[in-house]
């Protein structure tokens, strides 16, 4: 089992009445809820939780990209983990990852991902999502119907550059270089390990099979409802007639760890309820730009996650919410049964844990953390033992690694140096 | 009017086609065309009225091929030539009135009669848009009719909104549509005609419901500049479907083109 420890970063400080005085929490948020000064001590408090998991023993830390976004604060992951693979040691660094039809040229995103893979020491998983259509189409404007074509051009382009020796040129249709040749390249061969975010296209669950790529559903409403979806992909695997690793799927799941069942919601309700009901405040409009899923995937009636439940989630208690598996919160016995279900019904190696929900205060992140990862993980590990040698979706770090702030404190008087450069007569 | 269907280079066309009198082709707008329009019904009083659909729209088949402004304009034109059609008189309307412009930029010797009802196809940073893209179903007939309530009525006519199928049948339309619409619309709807409407040597109509909510009657001024000698024609009480609000005096003021 690989378990990697996300953030999604939300802004902490959304009014109460966020939901009444404004119509969307992405897209066109209202600008003065951000409060720059604010932030410095948001990011900083957020990327030492990250730091804080990798001391645990979870397999990976976690980022996306978002834009506009009141529960995302990070436009660019690449940031975060940049930091990440300074300051973690042996935490994958999941960069879930880069919407590469967004960048332009598309080579950015493979530079970029090569410096983390190098900084890090091959500790990057890269994440090629399309991207929502509130940020790729609402704010970063790309033309909905013409998006997945840029994206698989991008995706193209990049891993023909992480993987070709010599200069080459790349006459696309949305990118025309002459002369591709990326420096630094990354250390993992032939390249990072790709992870694939979807919501249920089957195209996508295709292109995940034929390149050997780790599918991963991020959802926000629990495992119950993403069996037909995961269903759906396992079903597909099957008649690709290849192996039903577990590696090949991810799944994101908010969670939630205390002493006892009682204790959760009572340390914990008031942050989840600020997460479904005030950042998953979307504005309908924004949801799914004509065009941006294909017909296809509108037939098997994958509609945006981000259209609310009927009634919206503000009529979601805390029990519905955790029996109905938006959410597994409760002690490390009730949570570590819950996992067990998600686990084996959908058959997923890779677990993205949401372990920061909503405006959670660090003091309760680190504490539910550490029960998840003295008291749960552990129990958790051995669920495939078949596939514990599959490599295939995962980092391949290099044997040995610096790490950072290994400078000696002082700088080395005259003397010394001249003794570590002494000539030789 | 008929539904019939014409081959052209990049998929089969479907247009619909009645009446007799002069040669006319009508371009819709994003929300499409259907054979009771009240426009063609009055235009086929007294001219052969083709309305070609853009792949994509009703039951046409779709054309991936075509992604952008000139890859619609010179489409159009393909059509016009399959239809065996020779300096038709030229009316587009939203969506349709910017690539009726960009047809008459294109090949300004080709089109002496053009009429452009509220097209899109310019910005202004000091009157922007509406977000069509961004509206949602119950929030249209407001933005597109001067009397909402009517429109909502025209709007829903014909659908069976009761049908459990309806929205997933809505949503696949409007990805094909919408979808399609959105590869010179979207986010913007503005493609450089600006720097190419000069070459327009047609007599030209522009044709501008004065409540349109949509593209706000200040564009109308913006291509009164741009083509030489055209002619403005507000319609009173009207929103930016002048031509389902007031499809008579719609066909007057494309009569004016003779």
């Amino acid at each position: 089992m690989k378990f990697t420890w996300f953030n999604l970063m939300p802004w902490p400080y959304l009014p109460d009445d966020f939901r009444e005085t404004n119509r969307s929490v992405w897209v066109d948020i209202d600008q003065k809820l951000f409060d720059p000064a604010r932030s410095h001590e948001v990011y900083n408090t957020y990327m030492d939780l990250l730091e804080y998991a990798d001391t645990l023993g979870f397999d990976g830390v976690g980022v996306n990209e978002h834009h506009q976004n009141g529960y995302g604060i990070m436009p660019s992951p690449n940031i975060i983990a940049a930091g990440l693979a300074r300051r973690t040691k042996d935490a994958a660094v999941v960069v879930l990852g880069n919407s590469i039809a967004l960048y332009n040229p598309p080579v950015r995103v493979a530079e970029e991902f090569a410096m983390l893979d190098c900084i890090s020491g091959g500790r990057l998983v890269a994440g090629f999502p399309v991207g929502t259509s509130m940020d790729t189409n609402y704010c970063y404007g790309q033309i909905p119907s013409l998006t997945r074509e840029k994206y698989q051009e991008a995706h193209d382009l990049i891993i023909k550059a992480w993987t070709t020796r010599e200069p080459f040129a790349f006459n696309g249709r949305y990118n025309k270089l002459r002369h591709v040749n990326i420096w630094p390249r990354p250390i993992q061969q032939p390249h990072p390990p790709v992870h694939i975010p979807g919501g249920g296209s089957v195209e996508t669950y295709d292109f995940c099979i034929d390149n050997t790529y780790s599918y991963s559903y991020l959802s926000f409403s629990g495992y119950l409802r993403a069996q037909a979806l995961m269903n759906g992909y396992w079903k597909r695997v099957e008649e690709r007639g290849v192996d039903k690793s577990p590696y090949r799927a991810g799944f994101a799941q908010t969670i939630l760890v205390a002493d006892t069942d009682e204790e959760a919601e009572r340390l914990y309700s008031e942050h989840v309820s600020y997460f479904y009901n005030r950042c998953l405040h979307v504005y309908p409009g924004f949801a799914d730009a004509p065009g941006y899923r294909t017909i296809k995937t509108i037939q098997t009636g994958a509609l945006s996650q981000y259209a609310p439940p009927t009634g919206g989630y503000t009529q979601l208690t805390w029990k519905e919410l955790t029996e109905q598996g938006h959410i597994i919160a409760g002690s490390p016995e009730t949570v570590r049964q819950r996992m067990e279900d998600l686990i084996k019904g959908l058959n997923v190696g890779n677990i993205f844990c949401l372990m920061h929900v909503g405006n959670m205060p660090a003091d309760k992140c680190m504490y539910s953390t550490k029960l998840f990862a003295e008291k749960v993980m552990p129990k958790l590990r051995n669920m495939f033992p078949d596939w514990d040698h599959d490599n295939r979706f995962w980092t391949q770090p290099l044997k040995d690694r610096v790490t950072s702030g290994a400078l000696p404190k002082q700088a080395p008087t005259r003397e010394e140096l001249m003794k570590t450069y002494a000539v030789e007569a | 009017m008929e539904l019939r269907t014409v081959q052209t280079t990049y998929a089969p066309v479907r247009y619909l086609v009645g009446g007799a009198g002069p040669d006319l082709v009508f371009l819709h707008g994003a929300g499409g065309v259907t054979a009771d329009d009240p426009l063609l019904a009055e235009l086929a009083k007294s001219h052969r009225v083709y309305a070609p659909l853009i792949p994509g729209y009703g039951d046409s088949e779709e054309a991936p091929e075509i992604r952008d402004m000139l890859d619609f304009t010179l489409h159009s034109w393909d059509v016009v030539q399959a239809l065996g059609l020779k300096d038709p008189i030229l009316v587009g309307h939203s969506m349709g009135g910017m690539i009726a412009a960009e047809m008459a930029a294109v090949q300004p010797n080709d089109v002496s009669r053009l009429c452009l009802i509220a097209p899109a196809g310019l910005w202004d940073d000091e009157h922007p848009i509406a977000d069509l893209f961004a509206t949602l179903p119950y929030e249209m007939p407001a933005l597109l009719f001067h009397d909402a309530e009517a429109g909502a009525a025209m709007l829903t006519a014909g659908r069976n909104v009761t049908d459990p199928n309806f929205l997933q049948t809505y949503l696949v339309t409007n990805a094909r549509q919408l979808g399609m619409a959105g590869r010179i619309l979207f986010p913007i709807p503005e493609r450089g005609l600006a720097g190419r409407m000069h070459r327009i040597r047609a007599r030209t109509v522009i044709v501008w419901g004065d409540g349109d909510k949509l593209i706000p009657p200040v564009y109308a001024h913006g291509f009164k500049k741009g083509i030489l000698g055209a002619e403005l024609v507000s319609i009173p009480e009207a929103g930016h479907m002048v031509t389902m609000e007031h499809p008579r005096a719609v066909a007057e003021a494309i009569g004016r083109l003779g």
